[in-house]
């Protein structure tokens, strides 16, 4: 079944890809195929193996019970927060969050994995920006 | 002899103090991230490309530091697979077979150094055999047009699956996928907007280090989420390593077997589509099958089952970079990330860059010669050092992993919407590899994407136009023949293989890649 609704979204996805790329515009250049051409082979064969899937789907993979994907969606979401936050409070206050709720999720105490995540932003902050001097993500207060 | 004088050349490029310096780190990381299980060689470069390029190395530098990387994970993918049968990385599941039961009867240090040495020496021939094979090859790669490139593009795909993938489908579509992420921006050849739909951040494309450490390193992370939680990977008691060097008696009867398992290690890792952990797979059981017909030793803790499949792994490492450096077509997930780094440093691999280019190229052969020493130091009488980072809980490990990408992605572009892109490329990657559609297709796609239509454009441009062009050079059919009999095959015999390398390894955790 998962194949199935694998092969549905692939479809849908292969339809919106070819619609998307018969609205490409030309520019003042042209050259024989032009800009449509390979997108309309790359969109044909995703429809077609998606078309596969819904007929001859896979046997049924392991997905993880409820609450573990609800782990995986809460982390992805964690993860999204800290991208988006990342110019609003600055790498190290941001970084700290992150690493202490991933560490606490695989199984650290609470407090323990906010110390993990403490020392794992000041260590990336002190390797990678002040001795490898890569840029990091700067907030209002400069770190 | 022309090639033995580049070959000098590139020695003295790869010797220089600040080259010398970065192999010996890139070897240090690359076998601390083989040794850690979930961290392949895929994941170790994809996480340090866009770090090495926010340094500010040169290209040969960072070309030298990432390649050392590569030869190390190859080399650390052995150690947790005999300390605590877990593989550190996909090709290192057959060194588990033997290597482990050594450790059981008390052999660990032994089964350690002799597979550091199977390993030195089958990456050391096969760096010999680049050098031999990669120039042959680029004379014939020099007579191919945009028609030939375009169906040599074509062939990598349909051999991607390899011939132990069970659903051909699954793999197209993977490609496909790539190949319409790569279409994302504007057009090289005409400069039109394509599925941009207005979005700023769209128009230059998607950058593909993006992708790559978000489909690699993100989703393994996911996946450790899901199956992980708790402790160290290993125990204080499962490391005991015991004595380091082997006996010589023991080297010198593994020898036939580290020759045989090199021979084949090199030549799958050649041929598209094959890579490394086919070439440990062929390497052990022809092995079996060679010296030990009833089963009697194999599986038990033999030396002879760690030789064989660690020389054919590293061996198969090396002959991955022959069609890599040659052609421009990588034929693994870490190959690919390898050509990741090229593009990144705008050196298009393939014929020209053997000509264009030679200080790269003999540089970077140089530097696999001497990272190859360095690992050798490092992995036997070292060995030790690296045991101990089994004892770092991957609760704490994991994340520390994760923050590193994010820090590499984000210094590299310095832009919040490509991290949270590289997050829905993480989240993809982990949904895709539940639904087992392989992932290495998808990479290869977002970075081969742009010269394969480039390729079709110009050959109709030439043609003006005729499809039929694509057939046009015997060349060009004989490309379409392989690419249909490596699509084909595996349908036919994909289950079969399939089932004897699960049938051996029962149902052991791998990474992504190999």
């Amino acid at each position: 079944m998962s194949d199935r609704i694998f092969g549905g979204f692939g479809l849908a996805l292969a339809i919106f890809y070819i619609w998307a790329a018969s609205i490409i515009k030309d520019s003042f250049m042209v050259d024989v195929v032009g800009p449509r051409a390979f997108p309309y082979i790359v969109g044909t064969v995703l429809g077609l193996t998606s078309l596969y899937f819904i007929i001859r789907p896979d046997e049924e993979p392991k997905w993880p019970g409820l609450r573990d994907f609800a782990e995986i969606l809460f982390a992805t979401a964690v993860m999204f927060l800290y991208a988006w936050s990342l110019s609003e409070i600055g790498f190290v206050i941001a970084t700290t969050f992150a690493t202490a709720y991933l560490t606490w999720r695989l199984g650290t105490t609470p407090l323990w994995s906010l110390v993990v995540g403490l020392l794992t932003a000041i260590g990336i902050y002190v390797v990678f920006h002040l001795i490898l001097g890569l840029a990091l993500a700067e907030g209002p207060l400069g770190f | 002899m022309e090639t033995l004088a580049l070959l000098v050349d590139g020695f003295s490029v790869a010797l220089s103090p600040q080259n010398l310096f970065l192999a010996v780190v890139g070897c240090f990381l690359g076998t601390l991230m083989g040794a850690l299980p979930g961290l392949g060689p895929a994941n170790g470069v994809a996480i340090l490309i866009p770090i090495a390029f926010s340094l500010g190395l040169g290209p040969i530098p960072s070309l030298i530091l990432l390649t050392s990387v590569y030869y190390g994970a190859m080399y650390g993918g052995r150690i947790s697979s005999i300390l605590l049968n877990i593989p550190g990385d996909e090709p290192a599941m057959m060194t588990c077979l033997d290597g482990y039961p050594m450790a059981k009867n008390g052999q660990a240090g032994e089964a350690l150094s002799l597979g550091g040495i199977a390993s030195f020496f089958g990456a050391f021939v096969a760096t010999i055999g680049l050098v031999i094979l990669a120039p042959q090859l680029v004379k014939i790669a020099l007579l191919f047009g945009p028609a030939e490139y375009f169906v040599l593009f074509t062939v990598a795909f349909a051999t991607l699956g390899g011939v132990s993938s069970t659903n051909q489908a699954k793999s197209a579509f993977a490609a496909a996928l790539g190949l319409g992420i790569a279409m994302i921006g504007s057009d090289s050849q005409t400069g039109s907007q394509r599925f941009t739909f207005g979005e700023i951040h769209l128009f230059d494309g998607i950058d593909f280090l993006i992708a790559i450490v978000g489909l690699f390193a993100l989703s393994e992370v996911l996946i450790f989420l899901e199956h992980h939680r708790g402790g160290a990977v290993g125990s204080a008691g499962a490391t005991k390593v015991g004595r380091i060097l082997p006996d010589f008696g023991m080297i010198k009867r593994c020898l036939p077997s580290i020759a045989r398992g090199t021979g084949l290690g090199f030549f799958s890792g050649v041929l598209p589509g094959a890579g490394a952990s086919l070439g440990s797979f062929l390497a052990y059981s022809l092995e079996k099958q060679s010296v030990d017909r009833d089963g009697k030793s194999f599986g038990k803790g033999d030396p002879r089952g760690v030789a064989a499949p660690e020389a054919g792994n590293n061996a198969a490492a090396g002959g991955a970079l022959v069609p890599m450096l040659s052609l421009g077509v990588p034929g693994s997930g870490t190959t690919a990330v390898l050509l990741a780094v090229l593009l990144q440093l705008n050196i298009t691999p393939g014929p020209l860059l053997f000509t264009k280019n030679p200080d790269v190229v003999w540089g970077l052969i140089a530097a696999l010669f001497i990272g190859n020493i360095i690992l050798l130091l490092m992995n036997v009488p070292l060995v030790g050092l690296f045991t101990r980072v089994l004892l770092v809980p991957t609760r704490i490990l994991m994340p520390v992993v994760a923050m590193i990408s994010f820090v590499g992605i984000y210094s590299i572009t310095g832009s919040t919407f490509d991290v949270m892109l590289m997050v829905g490329f993480g989240f993809a990657g982990w949904l895709l590899r539940k639904l087992d559609v392989p992932l290495v297709p998808v990479i290869l796609g977002i970075l081969l994407g742009n010269q394969m239509e480039v390729n079709l454009r110009r050959a109709m441009t030439i043609s003006d136009g005729d499809w039929l062009a694509l057939v046009g050079s015997p060349l060009a059919i004989i490309l379409w023949l392989i690419a249909i009999a490596g699509f084909v095959l595996p349908m036919f015999v994909g289950r079969r293989v399939k089932d004897r390398m699960d049938a051996q390894r029962h149902d052991e955790e791998a990474s992504v890649g190999d």
